[in-house]
């Protein structure tokens, strides 16, 4: 779909941005130091640390990608959301204490904290800096698809667009401005998320989002011709002759015969009379031929009842075939283990000052995400009955929204998400950028480094690694953010939670143990969904049916394999090593 | 520089006890995300029925799931309060080694 470009939306945008680089400049004044740079001093405030951390975290795939699987699927998208913050739970109750305890600068401080080994310095570096580009390949995709219809510009402009400013951001101060720009970014998510939620209860449910007549349900096809131009039913896509936005409710209840609109409902109510309505969902199927490929998009009809369930998306829930189940299964492990493994949430423990204020954070953190993540829901309902969904994109669903609404509030939320993105590539890079200067080159390579020296080194990798984020958004543009998101979380569970749970609870774990697990465990789980059914079809082109595995999802098999590693390794080294008694 | 020495790795019986205590709270939840995701994966029609007034039980456990999230945070923040006010964060350098 072409999107209108407002001026309002340009400028609101563009000031959001500027401010917000504007703000990091000042504050990079201070924190020069190394643990300025990387550690904020440990001097940041429970409470900011704890909305930092909810800035942080909710990237484009809990913001857009939740929202946006909401609306196209129902339920399912609900299920990330749970899975997502559960890990949380992980982080505090098991993690957070400990890892303060253990740490300077980055996890793998914390890691080898006891046997100051560079095996493990080597392999926890290498799995930090794998996890962090794998997570910076979504939201450099994200960034683009906002950008498209925020400011009309291609994909690869958001994608420099974001890459740009964030290595400015991180360059010119760190942690201390990462930090501040995750917290505001943190605040004002859940803020205009809470006023949206407002706004779409206020509104209630309409049939066919308030328009008169009865919706338009004759299926649309999207043709990409071999020469690249885009056709829509036929003709070529124009501004007044393009999709039409789809999401509507077919029927209200029986309890409104007669009315078109409910007005304003409670939180609960909204969902009860959505499982009584009727709703248009939309779905598409491609298909190719010497014209074209073409994607055409068919209305659907469906009750609340079956929408507001599990199945919608996550398929194999319904037809129950075991692999089905076992992927899904895994997923969900995966996003249980991987939040508290997730290397640029991990530093953030190291931005307070104790072990009682890391808690603290991290308990504010969960108020502030669960908040969200309840949230999510309305929007995403919101969205799918709102009449003004794009069906090429998920991803635009709250934004356009939030358009439904105001152009200003459309602006803002826009400007929001894409400081969601910039906070999250903040904290990512950090986290790279740290692996590289301070593991790698200081306590692997053994290069000392004065304290000014390990600064610099850290821009320089934070550069190199913007760099590199940029190209990989431009590759992978046509993924899908959750997917992306969830090879991330995977990989982060498999290659680190077993060394950390094990570190913390085994006395008998040995320095090469961990170096051990972290290695098996990601290059188990990155081989995995090398050779999955999604990467087969998506990435190399092939056939879904040529796999080498059973199913898409690592997660199930590589944690539990990276503690069996751990622990088999440890038993054997036992003897002449330090062990972590 | 003092930052590059190992940090000091005794626990403290304070310590412990909190750590128990995340643990036991750990073990509560879960409970709570297992069950529930068994039901979606063994039963998911259950979670269409509609015991409290119209919210489907998909999305009651979903949103219950999130309050418990919340709810043990702050059990555990309050209940290594109520132990640090009997140590009062004193550090003795005998105790076991991590």
């Amino acid at each position: 779909m072409l999107y209108e470009t407002s001026p309002t939306a340009i400028v609101i945008f563009a000031a959001f941005v500027l401010g917000v680089i504007g703000f990091s400049f000042f504050l990079g004044r201070k924190g020069q130091s190394a643990q300025g740079y990387y550690a904020a001093h440990g001097e940041i405030h429970w409470f900011v640390n704890g909305i930092a951390f909810a800035g942080d975290y909710l990237s484009a795939a809990s913001f857009l990608g939740i929202c946006g699987m909401i609306a196209f699927h129902g339920y399912d998208g609900f299920l990330y959301s749970i899975g997502f913050l559960a890990g949380w739970v992980v982080a505090l109750l098991v993690i957070a204490e400990p890892i303060k305890r253990m740490g300077k600068f980055t996890f793998a401080d914390a890691l080898d904290s006891q046997f100051n080994s560079r095996g493990i310095k080597l392999a926890v570096a290498i799995s930090t800096l794998v996890v962090s580009i794998f997570y910076l390949i979504p939201q450099m995709v994200g960034a683009g698809d906002l950008i498209m219809p925020l400011l009309g510009l291609p994909h690869a402009a958001g994608v420099l667009l974001v890459g740009v400013a964030v290595t400015l951001i991180v360059v010119t101060a760190g942690m201390v401005s990462t930090t501040w720009v995750q917290f505001i970014k943190g605040s004002l998510l859940i803020f205009f998320c809470g006023l949206l939620t407002l706004l779409i209860l206020n509104r209630g449910l309409m049939v066919n989002a308030g328009r008169p007549g009865a919706a338009n349900l004759a299926p649309q096809v999207k043709t990409v011709c071999p020469d690249g131009t885009l056709l829509i039913d036929g003709k070529p896509q124009s501004k007044e002759h393009d999709l039409r936005p789809v999401g509507t409710i077919l029927a209200l209840p029986t309890r409104y015969a007669g009315q078109t609109s409910t007005g304003p409902l409670g939180p609960l109510e909204y969902f009860s009379v959505l499982e009584d309505s009727t709703i248009i969902t939309w779905s598409s199927k491609k298909h190719a031929d010497a014209e074209g490929t073409h994607t055409t998009y068919s209305p659907l009809e469906r009750k609340g009842t079956d929408l507001l369930k599990p199945g919608g998306y996550f398929k194999g829930l319904v037809t129950g075939t075991l692999t089905d189940k076992l992927d899904f299964a895994s997923l969900m492990l995966a996003l249980f283990c991987g939040t508290a493994s997730l290397p640029h949430i991990l530093i953030r423990y190291y931005t307070v000052k104790d072990q009682a204020a890391a808690r603290k954070s991290t308990v504010v953190g969960i108020a502030a995400i669960g908040c969200f993540y309840v949230l999510t829901l309305y929007l995403g309902l919101g969205a799918m009955t709102s009449g003004a969904l794009d069906p090429t994109s998920s991803n635009m669903a709250a934004p356009l929204l939030a358009k439904t609404f105001s152009n200003t509030l459309f602006a803002i939320i826009s400007a929001i998400a894409f400081t969601t993105v910039l906070g999250t590539v903040s904290g990512l890079i950090m986290a790279g950028s740290g692996a590289v200067a301070h593991d790698l080159v200081e306590n692997v390579l053994h290069i000392p480094l004065t304290d000014r020296e390990k600064v610099r080194c850290g821009k320089v990798a934070a550069v190199g690694l913007g760099i590199v984020a940029m190209a990989l958004g431009i590759l992978f543009r046509n993924f899908n953010v959750s997917f992306l998101v969830g090879w991330a979380f995977n990989i982060a569970a498999s290659a680190n939670l077993p060394s950390l749970v094990m570190l913390l609870f085994w006395q008998r774990t040995t320095k090469q143990g961990i170096t051990a697990a972290v290695t098996v465990g990601m290059l188990a789980s990155l081989t995995w969904i090398l050779l999955s059914a999604d990467t087969f079809e998506k990435v190399y082109g092939w056939s879904r049916e040529s796999s080498l595995v059973p199913f898409s999802q690592p997660g199930l098999v590589t944690i539990p394999l990276g503690f069996v590693v751990l622990i088999v390794v440890s038993l054997l080294t036992q003897k002449n090593q330090p062990t972590a008694s | 520089m003092p930052e590059n020495d190992q940090h000091e790795q005794t626990i403290t019986p304070a310590a412990l006890v909190r750590a128990r205590i995340g643990l036991a709270l750990f073990a509560i939840y879960v409970l709570l995300y297992g069950g529930y995701m068994a039901l979606v994966l063994f039963r998911p029609a259950l979670l269409s029925a509609r015991p409290f007034g119209g919210v489907n039980l998909a999305i009651a456990s979903g949103m219950g799931l999130i309050a418990a999230a919340f709810v043990l945070a702050i059990v555990y923040m309050v209940a290594c309060w109520l132990v640090e006010g009997g140590q009062a964060g004193r550090q003795r350098p005998n105790s076991r080694r991590h």
